[in-house]
């Protein structure tokens, strides 16, 4: 009686949850990213990169600014007002056309909002006919690369209630949202109204698995047809397996070592030089990360053409160059071998967080590889946003980050934020440098790739010698698909997965 | 009767009002801006935090006196309203519904599966102490009560998905999706579980008057029938209680492992994010869960145990 109670039981519980959808048909995705709330500034990205919500300019294969839901844009001859025209033949998913007035009011609540558009130099935003007209303070050639960000997606009014306040997203790509059960799942249908065609798979289903593993054993068992973001050990596993496609591309993020250039401890350029010789970045990319190509020998890798410079010379171990240079900065061995100089200790906490997994692994090997030249490293593990806050009251010594330079398409977004005065909460600190300062104002004014490259050149310089942040690892992302799909392609600048371009393998 | 339910209500507002105040308190006087905090939360580890954090601070008013706050929440707790995530920006209630619910489910199937594994190990065990069953029961509940949840859950992840390919590692909203989860913690349940059945029923099994029922010449079914079972499920059944507050630590790790968005993983992301409403919210609920389970339990045993009720 009891047994056939407990069945009985299992049985209601089994048939009260809701029956999962036809999955046969269904492209199942899985990634990291979880749906926090339903602002763009917040998780637009997740919206952008699986296609439901558009900016007016994309990106292409090659990281080229292309057109999305402008057609087209132009600048006037002072530079400062930009036109961007409204393709006729956009739709949102809620039947109404994409106009250049509901683009504006997206663009207006961006602006007042948190996100990089807020930090471009805009006087205000108006729709004229089919035109977006955006008035800027002062010329700024990298306003379309902004208008990439994930933050600027424009959604339909319907979006949003009679307060302002975001109720769904209505946005006006090949998917729409069917059903969003936040944190952790989205399901998706096909738009019939996209401006670029029908999507290659009807339904898409989102899946969010904060583990790595659990990703990893999601692909493998066949339960997620694209999985997105493998960690670096389980990637040859993976490559294995025949059932599998591994794709693996360079992103623009690196792992620097953030240094307080305020402090006693950096603020002699020997010092920071000393450090970087210490790290043996190839040992830590082969052992951590699998893959000792990403070493970085300086701050942006290769795949970031006119940002790589092959002329620096390469950031490298070289354990007696950096005793000698920090000799030359006045500090000598103590009795028990840590550094000394005017009775100070060479001893400073190294703060990194846990957001990357990767993150505090290689803490604890810079520690040791730092502990070899006589400096004494603690590592602190902590949320994310202690080092924006500890760069803010001036008591960080030494961070661990990983700073993203594709936040918009064009790099010199990110670098006017992290080397202007005073530097920024994951850029430089306590350092001041005027000519890097200039040429990141020159970058940010011009849009012409000839007076560009040497300036972009020059900048590569400065960093290299100066060393503000110290890079460690380049970063790579690995995507797995089945190969019970085609068409998969890696955007390296994670804008937009380009899902409706993946078809049923014949 | 009537004395148990006024206690047990009044049980429920202390636990309300001390849970609130202790929350409250406990999340203010962690280390760190909160302000910073909740910017990270939102907008992640790549934005300008600082930035992000000024317009935060200003937006949820964190300026203004604690007393003033703290008032603030207990005016609204009265009103029933629970306010709103400083994350994400929905109904603390509504995520209380969701995510909550979600929990409740695994942690009724994982308590479910641990029944029908638990006690009838331990029931074998008890009824020959020391014997070849009672040895590998014990062997086997050692094993996986030692066995800490996230490695257990991807050992289950391998043979069942990976190896076999009948279950999905992740995901949520199916029968199929919530056994690997549930079993994980079910197998940690039975584990104590079967050896609090065993030893409540080789005390029984001890005792003169199961001796007695053998020695009257009644077949051994009944006499475990109607003279073990419910003697030694007095035990076992109080033994539950203690079995939510493992579920509360087990479901934690088990449902970031296994991608399931339950309240363990919403309440470490909230405390991480200083999403105050939504810690508050969220342990009011299960203080109050626990006070329904204990009086539940104690139900049960008045039921089950007939000299409580002479006492009583």
């Amino acid at each position: 009686m009891r047994i056939a109670n407990a069945l009985l039981l299992t049985l209601m519980l089994g048939a009260s949850m809701p029956v999962a959808h036809a999955l046969a048909d269904t492209l199942k995705v899985a990634g990291p990213w979880e749906i926090t709330g339903i602002e763009p500034a917040q998780t637009g990205y997740v919206f952008s990169r699986l296609q439901v919500a558009e900016t007016l300019v994309t990106t292409d294969k090659k990281g080229a600014l292309v057109p999305a839901l402008a057609e087209k844009w132009a600048v006037s001859d002072d530079n400062l007002t930009w036109r961007f025209t409204i393709r006729g033949n956009a739709g949102f998913h809620d039947g109404t056309s994409v106009t250049a007035e509901a683009a504006a009011i997206s663009l207006r609540r961006a602006l007042a909002g948190v996100g990089v558009f807020s930090q471009a130099p805009i006087a205000d935003i108006a729709s004229e006919g089919h035109d977006i007209r955006i008035r800027l303070t002062k010329p700024f050639s990298a306003l379309p690369a902004y208008l990439v960000h994930f933050s600027t997606v424009i959604l339909a009014p319907s979006s949003f209630d009679t307060a302002g306040k975001i109720t769904r997203i209505v946005g006006s790509g090949p998917y729409k949202v069917k059903a969003l059960t936040p944190p952790a799942r989205l399901e998706l249908e096909g738009s019939d109204s996209w401006w670029g065609g029908t999507p290659g798979i009807d339904e898409v289903n989102y899946l969010a698995v904060g583990q790595g593993e659990t990703r990893a054993l999601m692909a493998e068992s066949g339960e997620a047809d694209l999985v997105f973001s493998m960690l670096p050990v389980s990637v040859d596993r993976l490559k294995a397996n025949p059932k599998l496609d591994v794709q693996i591309a360079t992103i623009p993020r690196t792992r620097i070592l953030k240094v307080n250039a305020a402090s006693p401890f950096f603020d002699q350029v020997e010092e920071r030089q000393a450090v970087s010789a210490a790290i043996d970045r190839v040992g830590i990319t082969k052992v951590i990360l699998r893959n000792s190509d990403l070493a970085a020998t300086q701050l942006f890798p290769p795949a970031m053409k006119g940002w790589n410079s092959p002329d620096v010379p390469p950031l490298e171990r070289n354990v007696e160059k950096a005793k000698t240079l920090l000799k030359t900065a006045g500090w000598v061995p103590g009795r028990d071998g840590i550094l000394e100089k005017d009775g100070k200790r060479f001893s400073v906490t190294l703060l990194t967080y846990a957001s990357w997994p990767e993150l505090p692994p290689i803490a604890t090997a810079l520690q040791a590889q730092l502990r070899q030249i006589g400096i004494d490293v603690k590592v602190s593990v902590g949320n994310s946003s202690e080092i924006p806050a500890r760069h803010q009251d001036g008591t960080l010594e030494m961070g661990l980050v990983s700073r993203l330079y594709s936040i918009v398409p064009d790099p010199i977004g990110t670098l006017l934020q992290d080397y202007g005065p005073g530097g920024s909460d994951w850029g430089s600190m306590g350092w001041d440098n005027k000519e890097i300062q200039g040429i990141v104002e020159r970058l940010a004014a011009t849009n012409d790739a000839s007076t560009r490259l040497p300036l972009q050149t020059r900048a590569v310089e400065i960093l290299q010698e100066e060393l503000p942040s110290i890079p460690v690892t380049w970063s790579e992302l690995a995507i797995v698909s089945s190969k019970r799909i085609a068409g998969v392609e890696v955007d390296p600048l994670e804008v937009n997965y380009r899902l409706s371009a993946i078809r049923w393998a014949k | 009767m009537k004395n148990f339910f006024l206690s047990r209500l009044l049980q429920a507002s202390i636990v309300a009002v001390v849970v609130g105040a202790v929350c409250f308190a406990l999340m203010r006087a962690l280390p760190g801006d909160a302000a910073m905090r909740i910017a990270a939360g939102r907008y992640g580890p790549d934005a300008r935090i600082a930035d992000a954090a000024e317009k935060v601070r200003l937006e949820l008013g964190l300026d203004r006196p604690i007393a003033a706050q703290f008032l603030e929440w207990i005016g609204s707790l009265l009103r029933l309203d629970l306010g709103h995530s400083l994350v994400t920006g929905r109904a603390v209630a509504h995520e209380l519904q969701v995510q909550l619910g979600a929990s409740v489910w695994l942690a009724a199937t994982a308590l479910l599966i641990s029944l029908l594994i638990g006690p009838l190990v331990g029931l074998i065990s008890g009824l020959k102490p020391g014997g070849a069953a009672d040895r590998s029961g014990l062997a086997g509940a050692v094993v996986f009560r030692a066995i800490p949840p996230f490695v257990l859950g991807l050992i289950l992840m391998l043979i069942f998905s990976r190896q076999l390919g009948w279950l999905p590692p992740a995901g949520f909203g199916s029968p199929r999706e919530i056994l690997l989860p549930a079993l994980t913690l079910a197998l940690g349940l039975a584990a104590m579980s079967s050896r609090v059945t065993r030893n409540a029923v080789a005390a029984v099994a001890r005792a003169p008057y199961f001796a007695f029922a053998r020695y009257k010449g009644l077949p051994e079914a009944v006499v475990v029938r109607r003279h073990g079972l419910r003697n030694a499920a007095i035990p076992v059944v109080s033994y539950l209680g203690l079995q939510a507050i493992y579920l509360v630590e087990g479901v934690v790790v088990v449902e970031s492992l296994f991608a399931y968005p339950g309240i363990g993983h919403a309440l470490v992301h909230a405390i991480v994010e200083r999403d105050v409403p939504m810690v508050q919210g969220t342990a009011l609920v299960m203080g109050l869960m626990f006070v329904a389970i204990n009086a539940t339990i104690d139900l049960l045993t008045f039921w089950l145990d007939p000299r409580t009720r002479r006492t009583a």
